[in-house]
C-alpha cells in the first residue's frame, strides 16, 4: 500500500464558494482595461504587486520563520537588472523579468549562506545590512545613474507596446498574472511535501529535526525562490515606475516596512491574511494619504493596536470567530449532526 | 554475540559549564529492548538528546552500525535510521494526524512500516487521521507520535517517557502494543520512570545516576535493593 492510495479531503462549503467567487472577480479584473479608468488601473496594478510581496515575505517570514527585514534588496536588484538588462543588453523587457528571477535566484544564494549564520533579532539586521550594501554597490554604477539613478528609454518603453493604452493594459496583466502567479505558487507550494516539511518546522523544530528534516535547507530553499519572485516583482514595479534611484529601489519603507505591515494586519501565517491587509492598507492610503504624516501616524497605531489586540491579525480573528478557510490548507473538526430523538 | 548496534563509550554531555553525563558506557545489541531508568536529572534526556543528534558530543563517543555518528545532525541521525519517540510526544498541531504520520515517512526508508502498517497497529488513528492532531486525547497523541517515529522504519527506536502523564489504563494499552512494534529485527531504547513497566518488557537494563552509569544488568536478574541503590545513591 502507498501514500497515494490514500485521498483526503480537505474541503469545506466555504472553500469551495471562495474558489467560484474568486475565479469569477479574476475574470472581472482581467477585464478590467475596458471597465476601469486608467488611474484606477494603475491602483489596482499596484495593488496587486503589494499583494505578490506580502505573499511573499509572508511565505518567508510566517512559515519559514526568516523574519527579514532587508527584502528591499531583491526588489532593488530586480528593478536595476531590468534597466541594465534593456538598456544595455538589448533585452526585450518580458525577457529581462525573467532574467532578473534567475539572477535573484543566483545572488539570494551566497546572501543565504552569510546571514543564515545569524538568529533571531541578528538576522533581521543582517538582511537590512546585506540591503544596504545592495543600494550602496548600485549607486555606484555611473552607467546606471549613479546616485541619482535614471529613465528607462521611451525606445524600450515602447517595445513592449506602441500603443499608450495598450501598454498600460499589459502593464496591469503583467501585475495582475504576478499576483496571481505568487498566491498560486505559495499555495501549491504548502500543499505539497516540502510545504508539509515546512510547517511541521514552523510547528517544532527539533521534532522536525529528529524526523529526519534538513531545516537549513528547507529555509534556504524558501529564501532562495521567495528572492527570486520578489526579484522579479521588483522589476514589474519598476517598468511600471518607468524610473529608478537608489533610494527608491532599496526604500526600506515602500518594500519591507509597509509589506511587513500588510502581513500583520492580515494575519501572519495564512494564506488569506496578506490579501486582506493588501485591502486594508490601500484603503487606508487612498483615504488618508491627503494628510500626509497623520496618514502614517495613523499605519502605526492601526499596527500597535492590531499587534497588542490581536497578534493573529485581521484574518486570525475571522477565523477564530467563523473557522472559515478560504485556501484549504489545514483541517477542521466536523462533530457529527445529534440524532433528533424519535 | 554479533557486533552492538549501537555503542557508547566515554560519553560526556555539557550544558554550558554544566555537565550532565560523566562518561557513559553503553551498548545496544542487535534486535534488543533495552530500558534506562533512572531518577529525575540522572541524564537519561540528556543521553536522549545526544543519541539523537539534538546535542552535540566529542568525535568518536557514539557509534552506530560502526559507524561514528557523535557530530552529526539530527536529521543526519535519522536518515540512517534511529527515530525517537520523543517525550511530550511533541507533535505538530497545525498537522493533521495523517499528515503527522506522513512527515515521519519523509526520510524515505523502505520497510515495513506505512500508513497502512500504523493505522491496523492502532486503528483508532485510522478513525481520526482527518483530525488535527492535538485534538486527539493524550493516550491518542502518544500513538500518533509513535506511529511517525515507525513511518521511518528505524532500525532502533527511542522511546522517551511515553508514560509520562498518562492515565495508568492507557498506559497498560500502549505497553501492550509494543510486542507489535519490535519486532522484525527492530531494536528499542525505552527511557522510563516507571521501573517495573521498564524491565518487563526490555532484556537489559540501565540505570542511570547523576550523569554515570550505576547499574547495568539482566532485567529479570537485577534485585529490588540493587535498583533503590543505583536509583537513589542509597544503601
Amino acid at each position: 500500500m502507498s501514500l497515494q492510495d490514500y485521498t483526503v479531503t480537505r474541503s469545506s462549503q466555504a472553500a469551495r464558494v471562495a474558489a467560484v467567487l474568486g475565479a469569477l472577480a479574476l475574470i472581472v479584473l482581467v477585464c478590467a482595461p475596458w471597465w476601469a479608468g486608467r488611474a484606477d488601473m494603475r491602483l489596482m496594478g499596484e495593488l496587486f504587486l503589494y499583494l505578490a510581496l506580502a505573499s511573499l515575505w509572508n511565505l518567508m517570514a510566517g512559515y519559514a520563520g526568516l523574519v527579514s527585514v532587508g527584502q528591499q534588496a531583491f526588489v532593488g536588484f530586480g528593478g536595476y537588472v531590468l534597466f541594465a538588462l534593456t538598456m544595455f543588453g538589448g533585452l526585450h523587457p518580458l525577457a529581462a523579468i525573467g532574467l532578473a528571477g534567475l539572477l535573484g535566484a543566483l545572488v539570494s544564494m551566497p546572501v543565504a549562506v552569510l546571514i543564515f549564520r545569524l538568529r533571531g533579532a541578528y538576522f533581521a539586521i543582517g538582511t537590512w545590512v546585506i540591503a544596504e550594501v545592495f543600494r550602496l554597490g548600485f549607486a555606484q554604477i555611473s552607467a546606471l545613474g549613479g546616485g541619482s539613478g535614471s529613465s528607462l528609454p521611451v525606445a524600450i518603453v515602447k517595445s513592449l507596446a506602441s500603443k499608450r493604452a495598450m501598454r498600460e493594459s499589459i502593464s496591469y496583466w503583467l501585475a495582475l498574472g504576478a499576483a496571481v502567479l505568487v498566491v498560486g505558487c505559495v499555495y501549491l507550494f504548502l500543499r505539497s511535501r516540502k510545504g508539509l516539511a515546512l510547517t511541521a518546522i514552523r510547528d517544532n523544530e527539533l521534532a522536525a529535526a529528529s524526523l529526519g528534516i534538513d531545516i537549513w535547507r528547507a529555509k534556504f530553499t524558501v529564501y532562495v525562490v521567495t528572492s527570486a519572485l520578489t526579484a522579479m516583482i521588483g522589476a514589474l514595479i519598476f517598468l511600471q515606475k518607468l524610473r529608478i534611484s537608489p533610494d527608491a529601489a532599496f526604500s526600506v519603507n515602500d518594500w519591507t516596512a509597509f509589506v511587513i505591515f500588510i502581513v500583520v494586519i492580515g494575519g501572519i501565517g495564512t494564506i488569506e491574511g496578506p490579501i486582506i491587509g493588501t485591502l486594508v492598507f490601500f484603503a487606508l492610503r487612498e483615504t488618508l494619504a491627503d494628510l500626509g504624516t497623520i496618514y502614517l501616524i495613523v499605519l502605526g497605531l492601526v499596527a500597535i493596536v492590531m499587534m497588542l489586540r490581536a497578534p493573529k491579525g485581521i484574518w486570525g480573528l475571522v477565523r477564530s470567530r467563523f473557522d472559515l478557510q478560504l485556501f484549504p490548507l489545514g483541517y477542521r473538526v466536523i462533530a457529527p449532526k445529534p440524532e433528533k430523538e424519535a | 554475540m554479533p557486533d552492538p548496534i549501537l555503542q557508547m563509550r566515554g560519553l560526556t554531555a555539557h550544558y554550558g559549564d554544566f555537565q550532565a553525563l560523566y562518561g557513559i558506557d553503553m551498548h545496544v545489541d542487535p534486535g534488543e529492548v533495552l530500558a534506562i531508568i533512572g531518577a529525575n536529572g540522572a541524564g537519561k534526556t540528556t543521553l536522549m538528546r545526544s543519541v539523537t543528534g539534538l546535542l552535540r558530543n566529542g568525535a568518536n563517543q557514539i557509534r552506530y552500525r560502526g559507524q561514528d555518528i557523535s557530530r552529526l545532525r539530527a536529521d543526519q541521525v535519522a536518515r540512517r535510521g534511529l527515530a525517537m519517540v520523543p517525550e511530550g510526544r511533541q507533535l505538530f498541531p497545525s498537522l493533521s494526524v495523517k499528515e503527522n504520520l506522513m512527515i515521519g515517512a519523509q526520510v524515505g526508508r523502505k520497510g515495513p512500516w506505512d500508513l497502512g502498517a500504523v493505522y491496523r497497529l492502532f486503528p483508532i488513528l485510522d478513525e481520526r487521521k482527518d483530525q488535527q492532531s492535538i485534538s486527539l486525547s493524550g493516550g491518542q497523541q502518544q500513538m500518533v507520535a509513535i506511529g511517525r517515529a515507525l513511518m521511518s522504519n528505524p532500525d532502533l527506536l527511542l522511546f522517551d517517557e511515553i508514560s509520562l502523564g498518562l492515565a495508568p489504563i492507557v498506559i497498560k494499552d500502549i505497553y501492550a502494543a509494543l510486542p507489535g512494534i519490535i519486532k522484525d529485527g527492530m531494536s528499542a531504547i525505552i527511557v522510563e520512570q516507571d521501573i517495573a513497566q521498564a524491565l518487563k518488557v526490555s532484556g537489559r537494563v540501565y540505570c542511570l545516576q547523576e550523569g554515570r552509569v550505576s547499574l547495568e544488568g539482566a532485567s529479570d536478574k537485577v534485585t529490588r535493593e540493587e535498583i533503590s541503590r543505583a536509583y537513589f545513591g542509597i544503601a
